[in-house]
Parts: C-alpha cells; sequence; structure tokens
C-alpha cells in the first residue's frame, strides 16, 4: 500500500508540474522574448501583505522599481505607488499547446508595475515566464527523446535477446560502441558541419534526435536481459511447444513482461535527457536566443559577474530539482511494485 | 643577471656586466640617456601580470597577438613612439629626427652609446639589420605592409654610426608613426640566424635567456612551460629619471597564464596579479563593489579606439553561387534598409545593458576616443522605429496584417546576424538588434560561431548575410585605417578586395583616403577624413553602435600607473611603475 501512495503522489506532482508548463502561457506573467529595457537584471520581486501603515491586505501588492538612470542593475523600490496582484487578468496573447489563442493571465500587475517573482535577466525578461516557456522545449524535448530511446531499446533488445546468437553479439557489440563514444565532441562536430540557417525547431529535432539515438544503449542492454529470462520461462516454452510463432511470442508473452522495465526507464531517462538537454544549450548547441529553454537560462550563469552578482538566476536549476526528485521518485515507486508483481 | 652571465658568456662580458651590476644606476661613458618626467619612483620589487594565453612567440617580427605583444613589448624599444598620453609621436631610440620639405625623405639620429640587454653596443648597423628583417617577405612580419608606401619598401640607408635615413616613394602623412612598436633587433645576436634561413624560430619561448637581447626596460629571464614567464631588470635601459637613477624600477616582472577573462577578474580580486585590463563592463561592476575593501583602483577612460559595427554581405556573390544570400542583397544594397535598420537600433540600450553605461553610442566609424580626428558635425539621430517603417515603405517593402515586413516581392525579411561566441558583449547586441528589428516586422536570427570559423566566413567564403564585428584602430591616425575603408583592403568587411570600387561613394572613399595619406597639413589631412566620416554615415556600409570605455585596474601599491586608450592600456609605461 504504501508503494502505492509513493507512486500516486509522485505522479500527481508530475502531472501538476507538467500540466503548469503546458499551460505556460496562462501561468506565465508575460511573453518570454518580452523585454523590458528599463529592468534588466531586476531582482524577484517582494510580495507585501502590509503597507507603510502597517494595514493589512489580504490581496497582495508589490512596489514599482526604480531603476539608476546610469548604473543599469541597480534598483531602489519605489514606495510611492504600489500595484496589487490581480488574477484572471487580460495581456499578452499566448497559444496553449499551439492550438488555441487566449489572453488571460493566472496573475499580472497593472502596467507600468512589473512582477518578477524569479528576478529577469539581463534583457529585462521576466525569469518566470521564461522558466516555464522554456520547460515547454526542455521537457517536451525529454519526453520525446527517453520515448525515442525506449522504442530503439524495445525493439533492439528485444531482439537480441530473443534470438540471441550472432544477431546478439551484433547489437550488444554495436550498443557498447555508442556507449563509449564520445558524443559531446560529436555533437560540436555535427554542429559545426551543420549549415547557418537551421532554424529553431530544426535544432530542436536535431537535438532530441542525438539524445534519443544516444540513449537507446542502455536500455537495449536491460531489456535484452529481461527478454533472456523471460523467453525461458514455463509458460513461454509451453507456448512454443504448442507451435506459436517467434511474433506471437514475442509479442503476446516476452515483451509484455519487460513494462516494468521499460516504464521504470522512462521515468529515469526523461530527468537524465531534459539535463542533456541543459548541457547541450549550456554548451551552445541548443535552440538560441531569444528562446528560452531551461539551458539556455542556466548558461547565463556562465560569466563571472552574473554568477557572483545576481543570485536569483540560479533558481531556475533549484526548480528542477523538485522536478527530477519526482521522476526518480516515480522510477522508484514503478521499480518495487513490478518487483512485487514479479514475484 | 649575473646568473645568466655565469653561464653563458665569455669572460670579458662578464666583466663589464658585473660593473653595471656594481655602477649601476650610474651611466656609462658616453651614454646618451634619455630623462623621463614621471615623479620618482623606489627601487625594486616585481609586479604579477594576467595574460589570457601563452604568448605563441618572442620575436617581435612574427607576433601577430596580443598576448605575445603585451610581452615582447616589456623586452623591445622602438626608434620613434608615439606616447600613449599625448597620442602623438615622441623621442626614443632616435633622438632627434628631420623631415625634408617634400616630405619623402626622414633622418633619424640615433641616440650614442647605448647597449643591448647583454650589453652589446646598439647603432645604425642593427637599425638596418631590423628594416631588412622586418622587410624581408619570406617573414611574413604583420608590420611589413605599414614599411610599404605607395607600393614600394621604404629604402632605409645608413649615414654614418649613428644617422640613419628612410626614402618614402611618395610622401606620407604620419610617416613617423609607423616607426612606433617596430624593435630594434641586435644584429650581432641574429644575423647569423637570419642568414641561415632559421630567423622564422628564432626567439620562441624554449629559446635560453642568454639568446635574447632588446632594448625595452626588461629582459628574458625565465619560462615555465603552462604557467609563467619571468622577465628581469635589463640594466642597460636607456632612460633615466630626473633624479638621474636608470629604469625601469621594478625588478621582475611576472606574466601569469590565465586562460580567461573571468578568471582573470578572479585572480586579481584575490590579488594573484596586479594590473588587469581588456575586462568587460559587468566585471568593472563586479569589481567596483570590493574596491577599497580590498586595496585596488580602478579606472574607467572613456571612450577607446574601439567600434562596433553590425554590416551587411555586400560582396558579390556570382562568382560563389549562394542564391540564397543572393536574394536578400536586393535588401542589403538599398540604401533605405540600411538606413531603416540603423534608425530602428536602439544604441541607448546597447549602452545601458551591455556596457553597464560604460560605453559611448557611435554613429559613425570614428570614437570620441580619437579627439584628434573625430568629425562632430556627423548627426546623432535617437532611435525611430517610424522614420524605419517610412525609409522601408519609401523603397517599396511593406507589413502584413500580423506585421511582418515583406519586400517587393513578397518575400518576408527573414535573415541572419552572426556573432563571435567568444565575445559576449557582440553576443548580446545581436539579441538586443533582433528585438528591435523584429518590431520592424524583420525576423532576425542571431548566429554564433566560433570567433576563427566567423572570420573565416566574413573574409573567405563570404557565406552570411549579416554580423556584428568590432575593429580596434592601432592608431590614433587614419592611415593605419586604410585597410578596412579602401575598397581594396583586406578588411573592407562588408565587401574586401575589389579590383574596381563597386560604388560612386567606395570610389570616393578610396580618392580621399590616399589624399590625406600623402598630404602631409594635419588641417587638410582632418578635411579630407571629416568626408569620409560623412560618407561612411550617408551611406551607413557598417552601422556603427557603440565604443565601448577602456576599463583597467591595478592594484593601490603600484605606483606610476598612468593608463591610456591605446593599447596597450596599462603597461606602456612599464619601466616607470614601482611598488610603493
Amino acid at each position: 500500500m504504501r508503494q502505492g501512495h509513493k507512486l500516486r503522489a509522485a505522479v500527481l506532482l508530475l502531472a501538476g508540474i507538467q500540466s503548469l508548463i503546458l499551460f505556460a502561457g496562462f501561468f506565465a506573467p508575460y511573453n518570454s522574448t518580452a523585454q523590458d529595457r528599463q529592468l534588466p537584471f531586476a531582482p524577484p520581486t517582494r510580495l507585501h501583505f502590509f503597507d507603510a501603515q502597517g494595514k493589512f491586505h489580504a490581496k497582495p501588492f508589490i512596489y514599482g522599481l526604480k531603476s539608476d538612470p546610469v548604473n543599469a542593475g541597480a534598483y531602489t523600490v519605489d514606495t510611492a505607488r504600489s500595484y496589487p496582484i490581480e488574477l484572471f487578468v487580460h495581456g499578452a496573447p499566448y497559444w496553449i499547446a499551439g492550438l488555441f489563442q487566449a489572453r488571460i493571465h493566472f496573475f499580472s500587475v497593472e502596467a507600468p508595475g512589473k512582477v518578477f517573482l524569479l528576478g529577469s535577466d539581463g534583457y529585462g525578461r521576466d525569469q518566470l515566464s521564461r522558466f516555464l516557456y522554456g520547460g515547454q522545449i526542455s521537457l517536451l524535448a525529454g519526453l520525446i527523446a527517453a520515448a525515442l530511446s525506449v522504442c530503439l531499446g524495445i525493439l533492439l533488445g528485444g531482439l537480441a535477446g530473443f534470438y540471441g546468437g550472432w544477431l546478439d553479439n551484433a547489437l550488444m557489440r554495436g550498443a557498447e560502441l555508442f556507449l563509449a563514444l564520445p558524443w559531446l565532441y560529436l555533437l560540436f562536430a555535427v554542429r559545426a558541419v551543420l549549415p547557418l540557417h537551421i532554424t529553431q525547431s530544426q535544432v530542436f529535432l536535431l537535438l532530441v534526435a542525438v539524445m534519443g539515438l544516444v540513449g537507446w544503449a542502455r536500455p537495449a542492454r536491460l531489456i535484452r536481459g529481461v527478454v533472456l529470462s523471460a523467453k525461458e520461462r514455463n509458460f513461454v516454452l509451453a507456448a512454443r511447444g504448442f507451435g506459436a510463432s517467434d511474433r506471437y511470442l514475442l509479442f503476446r508473452h516476452v515483451l509484455p513482461q519487460t513494462s516494468g522495465v521499460v516504464l521504470t526507464q522512462i521515468a529515469l531517462l526523461i530527468p537524465q535527457f531534459v539535463l542533456a538537454e541543459v548541457t547541450l544549450t549550456f554548451l551552445g548547441l541548443g535552440v538560441g536566443e531569444p528562446l528560452a529553454s531551461w539551458g539556455s537560462l542556466l548558461s547565463s550563469l556562465q560569466q563571472y559577474s552574473v554568477l557572483s552578482s545576481y543570485w536569483w538566476m540560479f533558481l531556475p536549476a533549484v526548480l528542477l530539482v523538485p522536478l527530477f526528485l519526482a521522476y526518480y521518485m516515480a522510477a522508484d515507486a514503478l521499480q518495487e511494485r513490478f518487483k512485487s508483481v514479479s514475484l | 643577471m649575473a646568473r645568466a652571465s655565469l653561464s653563458m658568456w665569455a669572460s670579458s662580458a662578464f666583466l663589464l656586466a658585473l660593473f653595471v651590476a656594481i655602477t649601476c644606476p650610474q651611466a656609462l661613458a658616453g651614454e646618451d640617456l634619455m630623462v623621463t618626467e614621471n615623479p620618482l619612483g623606489r627601487s625594486g620589487g616585481r609586479i604579477v601580470i594576467g595574460l589570457r594565453s601563452e604568448p605563441k612567440t618572442l620575436n617581435p617580427v612574427l607576433a601577430a597577438d596580443d598576448t605575445s605583444r603585451d610581452v615582447i613589448r616589456c623586452m623591445t624599444a622602438d626608434l620613434i613612439h608615439i606616447s600613449r598620453e599625448t597620442l602623438k609621436t615622441e623621442s626614443a631610440l632616435a633622438k632627434s629626427w628631420n623631415v625634408s620639405r617634400d616630405g619623402k625623405q626622414y633622418t633619424l639620429h640615433l641616440r650614442q652609446g647605448l647597449h643591448f640587454s647583454d650589453g652589446q653596443p646598439m647603432n645604425a648597423d642593427d637599425v638596418l639589420f631590423t628594416f631588412r628583417i622586418y622587410l624581408d617577405e619570406k617573414n611574413h612580419s604583420p608590420q611589413r605592409d605599414l614599411l610599404v608606401i605607395g607600393g614600394k619598401p621604404v629604402d632605409v640607408r645608413k649615414v654614418d654610426e649613428y644617422t640613419v635615413r628612410f626614402n618614402l616613394a611618395q610622401p606620407y602623412a604620419a610617416a613617423e608613426r609607423i616607426f612606433d612598436g617596430l624593435a630594434i633587433l641586435p644584429a650581432h645576436l641574429l644575423e647569423s640566424t637570419y642568414q641561415g634561413g632559421g630567423f622564422a624560430h628564432s626567439w620562441s619561448l624554449t629559446t635560453p635567456a642568454s639568446q635574447f637581447a632588446g632594448l625595452g626596460p626588461f629582459r628574458m629571464k625565465e619560462y615555465v612551460p603552462g604557467q609563467r614567464v619571468i622577465l628581469e631588470k635589463n640594466p642597460f635601459y636607456w632612460k633615466k629619471d630626473r633624479a638621474g637613477n636608470r629604469l625601469p624600477y621594478l625588478d621582475e616582472i611576472v606574466f601569469l597564464f590565465v586562460p580567461s577573462e573571468d578568471a582573470q577578474v578572479v585572480r586579481f580580486e584575490a590579488g594573484d596579479t596586479d594590473v588587469l585590463s581588456r575586462f568587460s563592463a559587468d566585471n568593472f561592476a563586479v569589481l567596483e563593489k570590493q574596491q577599497t575593501a580590498r586595496g585596488y583602483h580602478l579606472y574607467d577612460l572613456g571612450a577607446g579606439l574601439e567600434y562596433n559595427f553590425l554590416f551587411f554581405n555586400l560582396n558579390d556573390l556570382s562568382a560563389k553561387g549562394r542564391p540564397e544570400i543572393a536574394k536578400k542583397q536586393a535588401w542589403f544594397q538599398d540604401l533605405r534598409f540600411r538606413q531603416a535598420v540603423s534608425a530602428a537600433v536602439d544604441r541607448d540600450s546597447i549602452i545601458r545593458l551591455v556596457y553597464q553605461g560604460r560605453a559611448t553610442p557611435l554613429w559613425g566609424n570614428v570614437t570620441p576616443g580619437n579627439k584628434l580626428w573625430i568629425d562632430t558635425v556627423i548627426p546623432h539621430p535617437a532611435q525611430s522605429l517610424d522614420r524605419a517603417r517610412q525609409l522601408l515603405q519609401s523603397a517599396g517593402f511593406s507589413f502584413k496584417d500580423d506585421g511582418s515586413l515583406v519586400d517587393p516581392h513578397g518575400m518576408p525579411v527573414e535573415f541572419s546576424i552572426l556573432s563571435s561566441s567568444s565575445n559576449a558583449q557582440r553576443s548580446k547586441i545581436a539579441t538586443l538588434i533582433q528585438d528591435d528589428l523584429g518590431k520592424l516586422g524583420m525576423n532576425v536570427h542571431v548566429v554564433s560561431l566560433e570567433f576563427r570559423a566567423m572570420v573565416d566566413r566574413l573574409l573567405n567564403t563570404y557565406d552570411y548575410e549579416a554580423a556584428v564585428m568590432g575593429l580596434v584602430s592601432g592608431d590614433a591616425d587614419p592611415t593605419p585605417e586604410m585597410n578596412v575603408w579602401l575598397s581594396s583592403g583586406e578588411t573592407h568587411l562588408w565587401h574586401p578586395e575589389q579590383a574596381k570600387p563597386a560604388t560612386a561613394w567606395e570610389a570616393e572613399i578610396d580618392r580621399l583616403m590616399q589624399q590625406q595619406m600623402v598630404t602631409l597639413d594635419y588641417a587638410k589631412r582632418k578635411h579630407l577624413y571629416d568626408r569620409v566620416q560623412e560618407i561612411i554615415a550617408e551611406n551607413v556600409p557598417v552601422i556603427c553602435l557603440a565604443s565601448p570605455n577602456i576599463l583597467v585596474a591595478a592594484r593601490d601599491r603600484v605606483g606610476n600607473f598612468r593608463p591610456a586608450i591605446l593599447d596597450p592600456y596599462a603597461l606602456w609605461n612599464i619601466e616607470q611603475l614601482y611598488l610603493h
């Protein structure tokens, strides 16, 4: 029962985070590429409940920021004017999943006030909005890459385990080769020969394809192991004795036994691939400006001045921790659940 | 010094060195030392300086990179020097010089009785040897171009032991400035190497210290691969202060190899290095906070000679066969398109967001740091999207309902801007321009490339649409800029090495630049160069954006520190630096 709770909690948490990101346009107060050149590197906006007179407001409000005319990045809080946080307000238009256009935002403040709950970057773009929009790219990349590598893993691992012999040998040596290659440098080489005019969606597809193609080896080896033992089980041998075809055996009896491993692998691979996207973008191989991804949010930390002066630029990294934890929790719970089933 | 002598030299040279070591700082008999005007300093001590990379060579003739030159500058001297403080020429190894009335003949009178850092005397033969080396095409010296005037290399003749005459093929304004940075080489050490054909490999980092000799304030002491180069005081240096003390004051300079700007900033902040230059305004802001607590001082010297700009590919691509880019060149070649882009760019935001206010917006190619040559009448129009839209509409462009811009043939306006990934500022500029032009309905992509890959596209393959670049004038004089503005120039970026000027205004610039080069009167030259600046501002082949301020930092204990806007910003008066 306790495992069930853990799984349910993890899945709920994941569903929550994914829907935040799916509806990024709604939850983000601003467009991810909208610059406010008067407010570069603005610190996270403080929500206030008590005004200067000490009066309590149930609806939190914020104060405006005045930027130093000379020294960009130096701010004073302008308490003369306050902006209450409004819910369900009209704002910049956005698309939900590329299908519906809407203008309602979950929260915002009246212009010219700006609410930056996670601060702003060097172009005065809202970090929270960029984090939510960035998740669409990073998480989608992780999901597709994980699906791709697991599909390849099932196909190749299944074939290798089921047929054995030279096919097994060839596929597994191939898998080892894939594990041993220095992929990062290969990627740099690939990017260097690609044409200059590569669109953002092409970059994205490239990223996904590369991660998926590189990642198949590990799940394939695991699945091969499961298939190896599954095909020797009595009911499989019995079915074979009754004259079942290979195809029937593989799809009806053998592969279903790998479902636990597959689900666990997916839950493990998604955060790994999200991290891979972060790494690749950090190194300049991911989607470029002005689009946001989790990798591009963190890449500004490469500069010493950002690293040492603007602590809120770390927040996206901190926010990734619960997401990854949720995935690992799910993987853990899945593994235990299927272990108990198979016993 | 004595240690190096012991191991290598014959006894007579050793005795001479010992004599100098004992009698320093008094002058040797007959030495014509130059007296400097700096406040008096204290002898002794060492300063540590971070270098971005290992110098590639210590041979002044071959060096092409900043780090090599930074080290070589401390070990060598030139005949006539450009004062970093006044930006005017001043006497150096040549005590005085005369120019013939037609401006074609320069006679230089050398200081007498000077010695190289190994104690051997310097005279006109060394000068002759030096120019032979610089002019030898086999040596591929980056400075050789400067010595070819009117298509002919300068002709150098010895008049007597201490007099040298230079004959130019045509009058050349500011000819004396070409001597700056041309290091006088010791014929006694290098002549045989040169004759033997081994010059290209001489004076590398691994050459033993005893085989170096120069006329600079310091000389080679030690090289530790991957870590540092150490220079020691040259006891034969030819400058003394007002009190008669022979310069330099410092005993040693240590150049530490610190690979990136950020690492250099951290090392400086931590107190590992004493002087820091070539860092960004972002890091200036970081360092500023700790200024008093950590005992260093930051200097913002105002606009330097670097100008950053956006330009479009105006090359003739018919031979290169790049139809995709050629199609878009119809826009780039339209003056109104370029003017519209210039009007749409928000230069003030670039100054604030990229340079933290430590830069000057530019509308022309000469920076305010170059006070002698800037044309102040060039207009400074503020950003205006309305004007940009009008210009585009007058050029036949139109806006679709969703605001996107299409050209007269209905093709959407979409192009990419290259920037160098190693220069965070220029990438940031490109991103801001992308946003500005987005407001005009242009779909602009920013592509960051490694610097050399980018230069290859700009100057060789012409496979680009637009780029953000920066150039730093080597001198506050128009002539070294010839290569950029002449239509035949190798760095005439938007359309290099044209056989014939492609446009009437480029032909006009060619004519003006050639003319200013042979005009000797400053006022007349200024008038000609003003016209060049105006033509560039009117025709916007380059959309000038910003000139970053020169930022320098030094520890409080470094005395006589007087940074300047001309390279090398911090260490040009290294012989005068001392420790409090």
